[in-house]
This record gives C-alpha cells, structure tokens and sequence, in this order.
C-alpha cells in the first residue's frame, strides 16, 4: 500500500503541495485528477522518489521512502515519466528489455525474456520489436515505454500522462492493458490522465488535487458528481449516466 | 558473425600495411631474412606507432560515445566538450610547477584539471533545454576557447610556448618504443566501459528513467567522466590532440547498430581505430617523405563529418 502522510512541496515560497495525506489501495487503479498545476504530477514524482518532498512522507508497504535502497524499490515500482527522452536508435525490443535491468543487471535469464515477450505481447508491439524508436510514430514510440514499465513486473505502476500523444483507439488500448494489469496481475496502477471519461470507466479511486491541496479521495464513482467536478475543474460538467457508467460532458 | 571476421580481417591488413608506409624503407625480405636494421626500425617506430594509433583511436572514440550518453547529447565529444583545452591547462601547469616531473605526474594533473573542467561543463549543459542540443556543444567549445587562451597566456608569461604548441596538432611520428606505453592505460577503462555499458545508456534515457530503474544517474555520469578524462589526458600528454574521433565515430556507428552502447562499443572502438590509422597512413603518404600531422588531417575529415551532422542532424533532434 502507498500511503502519503502530510506531504508538502514548497517551491520557494509558493506551495505546489500542501498536506496531502492518502492511502492509495492496493490491486486497483487509482487516477489522480486536476486542473494543470494542482499538484498531482507532483505527488506522483514524489512517491516514486525522482524528487524530494518538502515536508511529510510516503509509506511503501510500510517502509518509508528513504529506507528503500533504491535498487530494491526499482522492483517494486516502476514510474513512467511525462515526456520520456529515449536515444533515438534503440530498437523496440531493447527498450523494453531494460526494464528487466533491475531484475537481471543487464544479463536477462530465461524469465526476464519471458517478461520481455510478455510485455510487447500486451502493449501489442510485438511486431515492431526491430524497430528502432525513431521510425515509429509518436503513439508507438509511448507505447513502447508503457511496455518498458510493464516489463520492469513492479507491485505498483506509476503513470504520469501515458495517454498523451495517443488517439482515441490507442488511448483505450493503453487503459484497457492498464485494467488488466490490475484485475489479471494484482498491480497498482497510479495515473495521471485529463480525460475524465477515461477515469469514470476505467479507474477504482480517484484522487483529486486543487491548488496542492486533496478535493476528493475515494472511489471513483463519487468522484463523478457535478459537485466535485466543479470543484476540480472550476466550470460545469454534466454527468450522464451510460451503461452503468457516468459519462462527463465538458464541452458546450 | 561474418561480419565481425571481416571486421578484424580489416583492420589487420590496415595495420600490417601501416607498418610498411613512412620514411625509411621496410623490406619484407630483409625481415624474413633475420631483420636487421628493417627488423630494427619495425620494432622500434613502427610496431609503437601502430599500438598507440588503435588504442588512442578505440578509446577516444569510446569516450566521445560516453560523453554523449551522460550529457544526452550526440554532439558532444571530449573535443565540443573542452576537455582537451582542459588536459591542456593541467600538463601546462605541470610543467610551470614541476619542470622535471614524469608524464605520468602530467597525465595525474591533466587528469585531475579536465575532471574539474569537463564537471564545469556538464554544470552548463544540465541548464540547457534539451531542444536546443547544438547550444550544447558550442558552450563546450566557448569553454574550451576560454581555457586554451588562459593557457596560451600562461605559457608566454612562463616562456613555454613551444610546449604548448606541440600539443596543438596530434601527432604519431614522434612515438617510439619507451614513450607511448602510457596510452596502455586507457585499455583497462575500456573494459570498464563495457561494465558500464549498459549503464551508459541507461543514463542516456536521462535521470527519471535511471531512477525508476534503481540507478543513481550522477554516479554513472561521475563514472562516464573519469573514464572520459583518463582517456583524454593519457592521449593529450602521449601523442597530443586527437580531436574528432569522439565525435564523429559514434554517430556513424549509431546510424547502422542503434544507440544502445553494448551494441556499439565493438564497432566503436574498431571504427576509432581504422579512422585514426587512415587518417596516419594518410598523414605519413601525402606530402612524403614530409609528415602531416594526424590531428590536421582529422581536423579536416572531422569537420566536414560534424558539419554534416549539424546541418542533417535536424531530422533526429
């Protein structure tokens, strides 16, 4: 379980993250929300340690933070940031596989090629193993890094925007990969996305962040109300009911 | 696996024919014969020669290759970088202050300068947007621009101008048996590099990515950089400026092996080599039986190559 306790992060004085505690749940898909600069890439670059809170602490499995040696924590949770920078000229096949390196320090056994197959398998980029990075598209190219994260067979997944640069069918295949990380493997997902439709459908727990601060944390069902919407966002959202799953209409 | 034989096939006729181009005639009869003076010269000058040109061309090429995973950045080279300007400083100031010092007391100060001047540069470049990648170089060479007149001056005033150009233009023609085995040392960081490898283009994903994937990216980065002014310092007080390699050999081998630096460290190194002893054999052919010197010829072709790259280099960013 992630827990977060008090968490604040000041940039100078003024405060991107301002006490925020949570206990994320475990096996489920939990999607933080908010406006752009609320916090929640923030909160999410914090628990995967790539920077310092202020103030406060994460909890993984108990542990705090700092007590994990950085190599052990790197089987347990794997982060994809925002805008990964990739040496053009890596094939496909080898990106992914150096999600294994923390597994197997760069010499893979028969399970880490195992995992390998089994994440272009999924992310359905098997085909393009030979590839180099720099022919395919910018959708591929970030699929291929969810398959590098997805390889890495980390407890908790940390996703900071996977959706951007992906058209509608690749978006859905990317959260579809996700939900059947969670329900078939008992992973944890945590996600950043915008697009609330996606969250309604696809996440169990919603966190979301105004202005550093937690609006809303709990399941993701109440987290589709006109009420906590416009909280978040700061404009009126409709909410309709859609085959058994509410569908936000944000537009006019 | 076919490719790899003629590879080595390659570069052995290159080599073996190295042994016969320069000044003095060599003749093969003479050495099947019991030697002789041919015998002589082989060992002294030509063997020597030839074993400083593949492991200066194989490890500056490979430490332009590591330079440009730790700064994410394929213009960047001990040359763009400044380190050599750096090695400079630190062999001059060696001399200033301990005239009659070993090289090797002058490799340890070039060493020791280009590590804190190479650190100074990575200090820039980390504050460089990642799009604009040729600001990159070109802070290095402004850095280097700086360094070398700072050392220029420093030499007039200590009247060891004459020291210091000779380290300008590298040269291989002065290398003879008893003072290059020092380039010997940058044959175990080689192997180091390939330890490292994997490491190397790991830090080359940048530091989120080393994080995520439990790696301390300034260790790595700390490692590239010990391993890059080694190299430097030991080639700069051995055989003078080799500027290019670094640069220009990686990303020829990255257009046909890919970017993962355990996949291109063979063809690296071999490539640094074959380039370097062209480029020699070249020097020793053109204006016989005068020499021109190595670092003149690879400032030429190395030019050209990096222009090249800066004005197509748009397409890959």
């Amino acid at each position: 379980m992630i827990v977060l306790k008090n968490l604040s992060k000041k940039y100078r004085s003024s405060a991107v993250l301002d006490g925020v505690s949570a206990s994320l749940p475990e096996g489920k898909i939990t999607a933080f929300i908010g406006g752009n600069g609320a916090g929640k890439s923030t909160a999410l670059n914090i628990i995967s340690r790539l920077i310092p809170a202020t103030s406060g602490t994460v909890e993984i499995d108990g542990v705090p933070l700092g007590a994990w040696k950085s190599r052990e924590l790197a089987k347990r949770l794997t982060i994809l940031s925002q805008n990964p920078f990739t040496p053009a000229r890596l094939t496909v096949e080898e990106l992914v596989e150096f999600g294994r390196f923390p597994h197997c320090n760069g010499r893979p056994g028969a399970e880490d090629r195992r995992m390998v197959e089994f994440a272009m398998e999924c992310a359905g980029i098997a085909d393009l193993r030979n590839r180099f990075l720099d022919e395919l598209s910018g959708g591929q190219r970030q699929i291929a890094h969810i398959a590098m994260a997805v390889a890495q067979d980390t407890k908790y997944i940390l996703l900071d925007e996977p959706l951007n640069n992906l058209d509608m069918n690749r978006a859905a295949k990317v959260m579809k990969l996700v939900r059947a990380l969670a329900r078939e493997r008992g992973k944890s997902v945590v996600i950043v996305i915008h697009d609330i439709n996606f969250v309604s459908f696809y996440a169990d727990f919603v966190a979301a962040f105004k202005n550093g601060k937690l609006l809303y944390c709990g399941p993701a069902d109440g987290a589709m109300s006109p009420r906590v919407l416009r909280g978040v966002y700061d404009m009126d959202i409709a909410v309709e009911e859609r085959g058994g799953k509410k569908l936000c209409v944000y537009y006019e | 696996m076919a490719w790899r034989i003629v590879q080595w096939l390659a570069l052995a006729a290159l080599a073996l024919w190295s042994l016969f181009v320069g000044v003095a005639d060599l003749s093969a009869a003479e050495l099947f014969g019991g030697g002789g003076e041919s015998l002589r010269i082989l060992l002294t000058s030509r063997v020597p020669r030839l074993a400083s040109i593949l492991v200066a061309g194989g490890s500056l090429a490979i430490s332009g290759l590591i330079m440009q995973r730790i700064t994410q950045n394929r213009f960047v080279s001990p040359t763009t970088a400044g380190t050599m300007e750096w090695c400079r400083l630190g062999v001059m100031a060696a001399i200033i202050f301990f005239p009659d010092a070993p090289a090797l007391l002058r490799v340890g100060s070039a060493f020791a300068v280009s590590l804190v001047g190479t650190s100074v540069f990575l200090a820039f470049a980390s504050r460089i947007r990642r799009s604009d990648s040729v600001l990159v170089p070109l802070t290095g060479m402004m850095l280097g621009g700086v360094v070398n007149a700072a050392a220029t001056f420093f030499a007039y005033q200590c009247d060891i101008v004459q020291n210091i150009a000779s380290w300008l233009q590298g040269n291989f023609s002065l290398v003879i048996c008893g003072n290059y085995e020092l380039l010997y040392i940058g044959i175990p960081f080689m192997a180091l590099a390939y330890l490292y490898a994997d490491r190397f283009t790991i830090a080359g994903m940048g530091r989120d990515t080393s994080t995520s994937l439990g790696l301390d990216h300034s260790a790595i980065v700390r490692a590239g950089l010990v391993i890059v002014s080694v190299v430097s310092s030991i080639t700069i007080v051995g055989v003078g400026n080799i500027p290019f390699v670094g640069l220009v050999v990686p990303n020829i081998v990255s257009i046909f092996r890919g970017d993962s630096v355990r996949g291109m460290l063979f063809d690296t190194a071999w490539l640094g080599a074959i380039l370097v002893l062209s480029c020699d054999m070249l020097g020793r052919l053109l204006i016989s039986p005068y020499e021109i010197p190595v670092g003149i010829i690879l400032s030429v072709v190395g030019g050209a190559v990096f222009l090249a790259l800066l004005l197509g280099g748009r397409r890959h960013g």
